[in-house]
């Protein structure tokens, strides 16, 4: 593990250096909120954020993308393949919940006969370079989904603002790779790396936001027909907010757009999601929609990968418009006594 | 305020006891500061549950259309309005409805306390005496609340409940010297090609969750124009075309229905203004029939009828 620092005001110059053979990504403001877009020399990453108002994945799995182009004739069919996208993306200021989620991403969409190629081939091409959060929202409980606002995981670099610098943690080679190229960082100080270290745990302390998960996904076993999901349901909209503004939220529809097949975002809380071409819903009603929604996340992926499919970041919490807080279904759910 | 939240909780309880409902249907405390949420009370003891404040902003009148049962509903003006605007429709039968109406006196709006205080968290809200008093690490500010209301409540002509079974506590005097098309005047002003360039900027970071859509009480559709797929009327992309035709066709299905309750604006998580394209199909009613929708049981929607007299100008 190597520990560089930079001056704040040479980041823009990093950035500059990184875009000579990346495509940088980083948190930009924009009207009046922070999103991550691609970074041109003329708009500067803003790294004095909480965290971006859409998740990363986006990067990856776009919110419409053609899968292939197609042109018919009377008796045959030709298939035109979308160009892989092999250019290089570095990825600037992602949030420890949200570096998880790409983990997370990573796993659900690798496994299995079939893999996601269209987001496996972007992702084999990035590099991230997360950003510890040195102050929480009220909203974050990443700690109780086993992340921690300093959390490294799925990170290639780590960058903290330690006042008037970014300290820099190398975490995999690739990330040490990138850095090597870069060759006017100072060293660390050992006083930077205390100061980092001090910031890492108040931060840590900072999140007062917890949810505990320990017996909740054994108790979705025996709540799928439990009256709880005609309670909780009645207040939500089925709009898209909460899964589309979710960082591990990957669900998508498959369409005709002209001569292209294209998928686009879809969501479990909309009533079409389940939809069958006979007319038959086998998730008619909000009900079994939120059921899915959160079993899925804390039932189904904890079965599968071992872990929640959710990283906590709070987003869905501070968004949904009926103001239906996914930590309270959680709290509510363990605190339910089941047969 | 307080005073009504007792009433409130009183007329539901009483309605409960008496069978007159079979729900209430009302506000609880939220889980974030300046935030409420919709609470359905079947049961007296979850009465005490009932809250009202400055941010029961979401408009409860969603949740009665389709309803079986009879429910007691809380509505505030523009929630009235679009009860009857839906008891019109025949989407909600009038008689199965207790509207618990309450004058308004404007819903706060949170994004405009974010944006006021830059980047700094809100961990607790006071409104008290038309002052809000945030607080957060190492900060706290008073603001006045009249400066922090939605756009749609500064501007409101109808906050007294222009139907309602019960009325809580006594109507507020109607009047407001302020324009209320100020916004779309402006945007009448623009060169069509400056209009075209507005829109397009606005709704470019549409994510196209529908929250605008499901949250508007006059959206009830059983199969939305964008949802369905056989066949398949508009492109469910987001690419800026198909964004924009949805929004177009949402605004044309609720010209004259909407009320301005501002529901939709409140509801998009990418702080789009939509309230502006609304708005605009409100003055457009106004000024060709005269017409300001969901303020009587009686009168249908202009575009719902024809009438002799009605403007016929584009017929050559
Ligand atoms: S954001 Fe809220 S209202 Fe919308 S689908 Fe999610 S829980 Fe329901
Ligand atoms: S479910 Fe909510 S808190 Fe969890 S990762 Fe998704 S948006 Fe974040
Ligand atoms: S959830 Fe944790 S990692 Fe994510 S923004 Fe909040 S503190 Fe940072
Ligand atoms: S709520 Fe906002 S982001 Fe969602 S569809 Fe409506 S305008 Fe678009
Ligand atoms: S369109 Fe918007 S402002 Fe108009 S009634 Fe519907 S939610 Fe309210």
């Amino acid at each position: 593990m190597k520990w560089k620092t930079i001056e704040k005001r040479n980041f823009s110059a990093l950035v500059e250096e990184l875009a000579k053979e990346n495509e940088v990504i980083g948190p930009l403001k924009e009207k009046n909120t922070v999103t991550s877009v691609r970074i041109t020399s003329e708009n500067e990453v803003c790294l004095d954020f909480w965290n971006t108002k859409k998740p990363p994945k986006e990067v990856f799995f776009p919110q419409t993308e053609t899968l292939f182009t197609y042109r018919t004739s009377k008796n045959d069919a030709e298939i035109i393949e979308s160009p892989a996208i092999r250019k290089k993306m570095v990825l600037v200021g992602v949030r420890p919940c949200d570096s998880r989620s790409l983990v997370l991403l990573d796993k659900f969409l690798s496994s299995g006969e079939h893999k996601d190629v269209y987001y496996l081939e972007k992702r084999k091409n990035a590099t991230i370079v997360g950003l510890a959060c040195n102050h929480p929202l009220s909203t974050c409980f990443c700690t109780s989904l086993g992340g921690s606002p300093s959390g490294k995981e799925g990170m290639d670099l780590l960058l903290q603002d330690i006042n008037d610098k970014y300290l820099i943690q190398t975490v995999t080679e690739k990330g040490e790779k990138l850095l090597e190229k870069i060759s006017w960082l100072k060293d660390a100080k050992k006083a930077d790396i205390e100061k980092g270290k001090k910031l890492s745990s108040d931060a840590e302390a900072a999140v007062r936001s917890k949810v505990s998960l320990s017996d909740v996904s054994e108790k979705l076993d025996k709540m799928f027909d439990d009256p709880f999901w005609d309670q909780i349901c009645q207040k939500c909209l089925g709009c898209g907010v909460c899964t589309f503004l979710c960082p591990t939220c990957c669900c998508f529809d498959v369409l005709e757009e002209g001569e292209e097949r294209v998928r686009i975002w879809d969501s479990c809380q909309f009533l079409c999601f389940a939809l069958q071409g006979s007319g038959h819903n086998p998730r008619p009603s909000g009900k079994e929609r939120m059921r899915q929604r959160i079993m899925h996340k804390f039932n189904y992926f904890v079965k599968n990968y071992g872990k929640s499919f959710c990283v906590g970041c709070g987003r869905c919490v501070q968004e949904c418009p009926v103001n239906l807080d996914i930590r309270d279904v959680v709290k509510t759910i363990s605190a339910r006594k089941v047969e | 305020m307080e005073n009504f939240e007792d009433s409130i909780r009183e007329v539901a309880e009483k309605l409960l006891r008496d069978k007159k409902v079979d729900l209430i249907i009302g506000y609880e405390q939220g889980t974030l500061p300046l935030r409420t949420t919709p609470c359905f009370v079947e049961k007296l003891e979850d009465v005490k549950k009932l809250v009202w404040n400055a941010s029961c902003d979401a408009n409860l009148s969603k949740y009665v259309v389709g309803k079986k049962e009879k429910v007691g509903v809380v509505a505030k003006g523009c929630d009235a309005r679009l009860i009857a605007v839906c008891a019109v429709e025949n989407q909600i039968p009038r008689e199965n409805v207790v509207v618990i109406g309450v004058p308004c006196q404007g819903v706060i709006d949170r994004k405009k306390i974010e944006a006021k205080l830059e980047g700094k968290e809100v961990l607790e809200a006071v409104v008290k005496d038309e002052q809000i008093k945030v607080e957060g690490e190492g900060f706290e500010v008073v603001l006045p609340k009249k400066d922090f209301l939605c756009d749609s409540c500064h501007t409101c002509r109808h906050r007294n409940p222009p139907i309602y079974d019960v009325l809580i506590g006594e109507k507020l005097p109607q009047s407001t010297d302020k324009n209320e098309f100020a916004e779309v005047s402006s945007l009448e002003s623009k060169s069509t090609e400056e209009r075209w360039e507005h829109f397009k900027e606005e709704l470019s970071t549409c994510i196209r969750c529908y929250a605008c859509r499901n949250v508007c009480p006059l959206c009830y559709c059983k199969m939305c124009f964008v949802d369905q797929s056989m066949p398949t009327w508009f492109g469910k992309t987001n690419d800026l075309s198909d964004t924009m035709i949805y929004h177009i066709v949402r605004a044309f299905h609720v010209a004259g229905r909407c009320v301005d309750c501002g529901a939709c604006t409140r509801a998009c998580p990418m702080a789009i203004n939509l309230r502006e394209l609304v708005k605009k199909t409100e003055k457009i009613m106004k000024e060709r029939y005269n017409y300001e929708a969901g303020l009587g049981l009686e009168e249908v929607p202009p575009l719902g009828e024809f009438k002799m007299e009605d403007s016929q100008e584009f017929i050559k």
